[in-house]
């Protein structure tokens, strides 16, 4: 559908100009070719496309990163670990990433839990697996990263696996003063029978601008479940692009917790494939906006096969001249009998400037479903307000025990402690600074 | 199972009710598109110059468009050119008094179940009726005039109201809104006009009637209100058209406007012909209607009852500029075998304290897909907007398809917004239910059904309800899986 123009054209030819191929294994020659002409055919969205229909990706990301420089990697990132609080309060299996490059000797070693590789050891039937889930054809900035990306890594939970310890996974950025792009590429795949939760954090060496495109793959064995959280705590230069894409084998779970709290711009795509009977794919995520950011949250659940079921809870704060959008989608297809899909998305607007878009979307082709969607937008409630402060609470401190309570039930969704214990409290300290 | 699979076929198969055709005499333009054409109908309508101009205006535009895509509805393209713009019944005398219409028009509608005479009519109810492509006739006149209430067809109201006409023509839905408001705009054949002036509160129902009789024929109306201050009025909507193999356009334009404190109630029960169960045929209905609210605490209130056309693309919409204004939309869309429905409705809050409700309940059975599309908008200035929308979808068969698309963008954080949509089927637990206290299965799915549309049937004027409700009978019993 998308027709694109000349103009577009040439920022095509200038975007592969200069974020070039970079794989040196050449493998993947096949996959960067493909996703060279597929960019060169439909070029980058406009508005009027619905799926950007709310997102000046042209104002927004592409004029900037016109000039933004390919990563480097920078060295002696080992001590930046050191330094950072969440990461030595979170012990796990650690893979680190070095402006998108996969950094072997500060990562955990492979053992008989957990099996990680870079995209240059991959053997044939592993290359083929690289593009087979989020397709180039989906975004463009997935054909974007599939062009440009350095080195992916391939994780392989092995069947029956149960991991104790999270996976970590974790980005350290450190962009050159003129800005940078870095297209993070990740595989993952879960075993038969297996279980494991991945935490994934962002560490900013500094406030430099930055355009991180990462694109991640799940393919979840039958009976695996896993659990992904994300949090996206970055810095007001920050524009951020995900596209992860996930497919369910037979009783498979897959669990999403995405926060996004800081940036220029973030822009999530999360879709959940539903292909066999028995699964669960549960989305949850809160966004807490200040300042001019802005966040879009694209969801996407395709019920193929029958007896599965879907959850979806996105909890959005607005303050300041933020922007918040939210468009979620679930798909019943017609084979897709018994399908139990829920989804809500509930705001607050706190500032006369603050914008929300939302679009829930529900597309039926099975009759023996149960669907349903809400969403609301309002205010903070009123009476609660007044039933506090008449217990004595001062005004600000009802507001942020209100909104709290209120972020309160997607934070829930972490199981995690420690982990879940650092975003309380930085959502706790974000909430006190609401006046 | 089997049983309901029995009935289904029965009911599929039966036939749409008013899908004959009469022969009369008719006055018809050249097949095809083109500014001649435009300026055939205007001559032949004896339109002002300033009419024909703001028509070529719309023309000019529409030809630089592109026919909408947007829309979650598949259908051949369609050949504007190869359409007939103006097909009109020859009357013998230029009188508009019911008494010197050609009878065999009478006929027409009185087999449709509409008495034009008004002395057999249930009181109450003043008709306009168009018929392809002219209006033919308007009841009651006499008693409204005395109210001051204008309430004619629309050319009727170019020659004798031509400063009211001009004021509001193309204040709500301007002549190059969209596709096929322009091709309305630049074509538009006759309607309905009507005024409420200051104060008085219509005192029956007003309703316009449209019939496509002629073949390839596209039927393009305007139906104009305008309510001044503190006035009320309910208007009602009904149309049908006769069963032929080829798709037939039908595009009209409808604006309200409703100044201070006004109120107008507008209805609808569509039963354009659907198609034949293979879906061949039926007509494709493409509508806007927009109203808007400009004064403060004034109402607009939107029921449709959709069963018909093949393909339907209509979003009833009301902007909401004056404070303290209300926008109502309840709709139940109806589809089965082939149909596609993708309908639903805008709510623009600008003015202050406004509130909207929506109430869209779609039932698909057959093979065919029904979608809800929606945006609610709260502008910037509107503190303290409310909104609450409900779209439902009830499933019946594994073939069809009900989908949501609601839009909901909010600038102003003193509003409140709410919106939930679920899907369903009518449970076999429901259907036991009945079948124990003795209901036959085919009387348990119309009054479960009736009971799921009921919160929009009751908004229907009397006269409306009983026949939505049978249509709904029609469309749908024994439909269950």
């Amino acid at each position: 559908m998308t027709v694109s123009t000349k103009k577009d054209h040439q920022l095509v030819e200038l975007f592969l100009s200069t974020q070039a191929n970079l794989d040196k294994s050449g493998l993947l020659i096949e996959l960067k070719s493909a996703a060279k002409s597929s960019l060169d055919e439909t070029g980058f969205p406009t508005l009027k496309e619905e799926e950007y229909k709310f997102t000046n990706i042209n104002k927004r990301i592409l004029d900037k990163i016109k000039k933004y420089a390919s990563p480097n990697t920078v060295n002696n990132i080992g001590d930046v670990l050191e330094a950072n609080q969440l990461f030595n309060s979170l012990e796990g299996y650690k893979l680190i990433r070095n402006n998108g490059v996969f950094e072997a000797e500060l990562s955990s070693k492979s053992d008989g839990s957990f099996i990680v590789k870079p995209f240059s050891d991959l053997n044939s039937d592993e290359v083929k697996e690289i593009g087979s889930i989020e397709t180039i054809n989906k975004d463009p900035f997935t054909a974007l990263n599939s062009y440009s990306f350095e080195s992916g890594i391939r994780v392989e939970i092995p069947e029956g696996a149960i991991l104790e310890q999270p996976i970590l996974l974790v980005d350290v950025i450190s962009a050159d003063a003129n800005g940078e792009c870095v297209h993070p590429r990740a595989y993952f795949h879960a075993g038969k029978n297996s279980q494991a939760t991945v935490i994934e954090i962002t560490i900013f060496l500094d406030e430099s601008p930055v355009f991180l495109n990462e694109v991640q793959e799940w393919n979840i064995e039958s009976n695996a479940h896993i659990r992904h959280y994300k949090l996206q705590d970055g810095h007001k230069a920050e524009l951020g692009v995900s596209n992860t894409s996930s497919n369910l084998a037979r009783d498979a779970t897959f669990t999403s917790v995405l926060l996004s709290l800081n940036g220029e711009m973030l822009r999530n795509n999360l879709s959940i494939n539903i292909n066999d009977t028995n699964c669960t794919g549960n989305m949850y995520g809160i966004y807490m906006l200040n300042g001019k950011t802005h966040v879009d949250n694209h969801t996407n659940v395709d019920h193929k096969m029958p007896h599965s079921e879907s959850n979806e809870l996105y909890k959005g704060i607005l303050t300041d001249q933020s922007r918040g959008v939210f468009n979620g989608k679930i798909f019943v297809r017609k084979d897709a009998q018994k399908t139990n899909a829920f989804q809500q998305n509930n705001n607050i607007l706190l500032s006369e400037e603050a914008i929300l878009n939302t679009k829930p979307q529900l597309e039926i082709w099975a009759d023996d479903v149960k669907c349903s969607h809400g969403c609301t937008t309002g205010q903070l409630d009123e009476e609660a307000l007044f039933y506090l402060r008449a217990r004595g609470i001062g005004k600000e401190s009802a507001k942020s025990l209100l909104l709290y309570a209120f972020a309160g039930e997607v934070l829930d969704k972490i199981t995690h402690e420690t982990f879940k214990k650092y975003c309380e409290e930085i959502v706790h300290e974000r909430l006190g600074a609401i006046k | 199972m089997s049983k309901d699979n029995e009935i289904l076929e029965e009911l599929t198969s039966r036939e749409y009710e008013h899908g004959w055709s009469v022969d009369y005499e008719a006055d018809e333009a050249p097949i095809g598109l083109n500014e001649n054409i435009i300026r055939w109908i205007s001559s032949k309508k004896e339109e002002p110059q300033w009419l024909l101009d703001w028509r070529l205006k719309a023309f000019e535009q529409w030809r630089k468009m592109d026919e909408p895509t947007w829309a979650n509805v598949h259908y051949p393209k369609i050949d504007l050119q190869s359409l007939r713009y103006y097909s009109a019944p020859k009357q013998k005398s230029k009188s508009k008094k019911i008494s010197d219409i050609d009878p065999e028009l009478l006929k027409i509608y009185e087999r449709l179940g509409i008495s034009l005479n008004e002395q057999k009519r249930l009181q109450g109810v003043a008709v306009d009726v168009v018929l392809d492509s002219v209006s033919v006739g308007t009841t009651f006149k006499d008693t409204l005039s005395k109210l001051g209430v204008i309430f004619c067809s629309f050319s009727e109201a170019v020659t004798e109201h031509p400063d009211l006409v001009k004021k509001y023509l193309g204040s709500v839905v301007p002549a190059t809104d969209n596709y096929y408001a322009a091709l309305n705009a630049a074509v538009f054949s006759d309607g309905s006009f009507c005024y409420i002036p200051k104060g008085v509160r219509c005192p029956m129902e007003l309703s316009t009637y449209f019939r496509i009789n002629a073949a390839n024929t596209g039927q393009f109306e305007r139906t104009l209100i305008v309510a001044e201050d503190q006035s009320y009025v309910s208007y009602l909507e009904g149309c049908t058209a006769p069963q032929r193999d080829e798709n037939q356009l039908h595009a009209a334009v409808v604006e309200i406007y409703a100044a201070k404190n006004a109120e107008v109630k507008y209805s609808t029960v569509q039963n354009w012909y659907p198609g034949d169960k293979n879906g061949k045929g039926g007509i494709y209905n493409f509508v806007t209607k927009r109203g808007i609210c400009a004064g403060d605490n004034s109402k607009i209130s939107w029921t449709q009852v959709e069963t018909g056309s093949a393909v339907t693309w209509k979003y009833p919409s009301c902007i909401l500029k004056g404070d303290n204004s209300i926008g109502e939309f309840y709709s139940v869309a109806v589809t089965n075998n082939y149909q596609q429905a993708d309908t639903g409705t805008k709510m623009i809050h600008i003015g202050k304290n406004t509130r909207s409700r929506i109430v869209s309940k779609g039932i698909s059975a057959g093979k065919s897909q029904n979608s809800y599309r929606g945006q609610v908008q709260v502008m910037k200035r509107a503190t303290n907007s409310r909104n609450f929308s409900q779209c439902d979808s009830l499933l019946m068969g594994d073939q069809c398809g009900a989908h949501t698309f609601p839009y909901i963008d909010i600038q102003n954080p003193t509003a409140k917004v709410e919106h939930e949509a679920t899907t369903s089927k009518i449970g076999e637990d429901q259907i036991f239910y009945c079948n124990q206290r003795g209901i036959s299965s085919e009387d348990a799915v119309a009054l479960i059904v009736n009971g799921y549309a009921k919160e929009v049937l009751n908004q229907l004027p009397m006269e409306f309800a009983v026949e939505a409700q049978k249509l709904l009978a029609l469309t749908l019993e024994g439909s269950v899986g």
